[in-house]
């Protein structure tokens, strides 16, 4: 559990020097007025950093607070291999009330996994996550109309569902695992 | 936003109340697992903003077109794997598109790959997965949406 700054430091070594890097490159574009980093500084990369810090950080304390408090059995019995159709309509719910990008749900399928969860039923719910959350679909219908939206999702499920299985099917007996970032 | 922050705080109060212990246990789990994805998210998001800047609405339109042929098809696929855009950022562009001629079944391929398929996170899903159920996983996502967006296209007309 202790992990250390020294070789937290070592190991992101690079990704600080890129991030560095860019922080430079974005105060001279700034002091030069060089209009196509300045562009991309504040259309993309302030959307994508503020969309990050706002829900990633409750994101993650609500995943440490279930990897205290929920029991591994409760998550095994109800989301494991015997879980049945239960644990695939429990997949779907979870992801549907949830929001963010397809990289949010990664650090929530490997606490699902280490609870015990089935592969079928962590990429069925990666699955659910990426096309069938509700503040995304209120969105999709707004701005596409509900036919597209409708179409979209009814579509969407049986393919999630269908990967789920064929993701289990192929990884089940290849020592799969899913892992924190180290 | 809101429910979430609420649910949140929440959760935290009463979690506090029931063992203050476990609580603060619990907050460091969650932010260890957070400054760990940190730096490797912050290289990503940069690269993502770089690359975005050369999508403009204008390369959209002129790539997807109003009579898209199967080039038309792949770049919608392409641009939808490997970028990574919010959804209150890509909806509102989807908008502009179908407004600007493109029809509904080239913007349901871009659509259903930007959010199932992750090429920019690639690096991030290996982490946490493995390399080859994140290349299984991105490559049957494709075929996914490719499954999800012509049966929206051959569906389209009729209903």
């Amino acid at each position: 559990m202790e992990y250390h700054m020294n070789s937290y430091i070592k190991k992101n070594i690079l990704n600080f020097i890129f991030v560095f890097l860019f922080a430079l490159v974005v105060v001279i574009s700034y002091y030069l007025d060089f209009k196509p980093i300045i562009q991309i500084t504040e259309e993309n990369f302030l959307d994508f950093i503020s969309e990050m810090f706002s829900f990633l950080p409750l994101l993650f304390i609500l995943i440490g607070l279930f990897d205290v408090w929920v029991p591994k059995e409760i998550v095994t019995k109800n989301f494991g291999n015997d879980s049945g159709i239960k644990g695939v309509i429990l997949a779907i719910l979870l992801a549907m009330v949830q929001a963010g990008p397809l990289y949010a749900s990664f650090p929530v399928a490997y606490i699902l996994w280490k609870k015990g969860g089935s592969i079928r039923n962590i990429y069925i719910y990666i699955g659910a996550f990426s096309s069938f959350k509700i503040p995304l679909l209120t969105f999709e219908i707004s701005f596409l109309g509900f036919k597209f939206s409708m179409l979209r999702s009814i579509f969407s499920i049986p393919i999630f569902i269908i990967i789920g299985i064929i993701m289990e099917k192929l990884l089940k007996n290849n020592n799969f695992e899913v892992k924190d970032v180290r | 936003m809101i429910v979430l922050i609420i649910i949140t705080l929440l959760a935290i109060f009463l979690s506090f109340i029931a063992d203050k212990k476990k609580t603060i246990e619990a907050l460091k789990r969650g932010s260890l697992m957070f400054l760990k994805l940190l730096p490797k998210m912050l290289n990503i998001i940069i690269l993502i903003s770089i690359i975005l800047y050369f999508v403009s609405k204008e390369f959209l339109i002129t790539n997807f077109g109003s009579n898209p042929g199967i080039f038309g098809y792949v770049m919608a696929a392409i641009t939808g794997s490997i970028t990574l855009i919010p959804g209150f950022i890509a909806y509102p562009i989807c908008g502009y598109l179908i407004k600007n001629g493109v029809g509904y079944p080239i913007i349901a391929v871009f659509i259903t790959t930007l959010m199932m398929v992750g090429i920019a996170t690639i690096p991030i899903e290996k982490q946490y997965f493995g390399l080859k159920a994140t290349i299984l996983r991105n490559g049957l996502s494709l075929i996914g949406a490719f499954i999800v967006s012509l049966l929206i296209g051959l569906l389209w007309n009729i209903i």
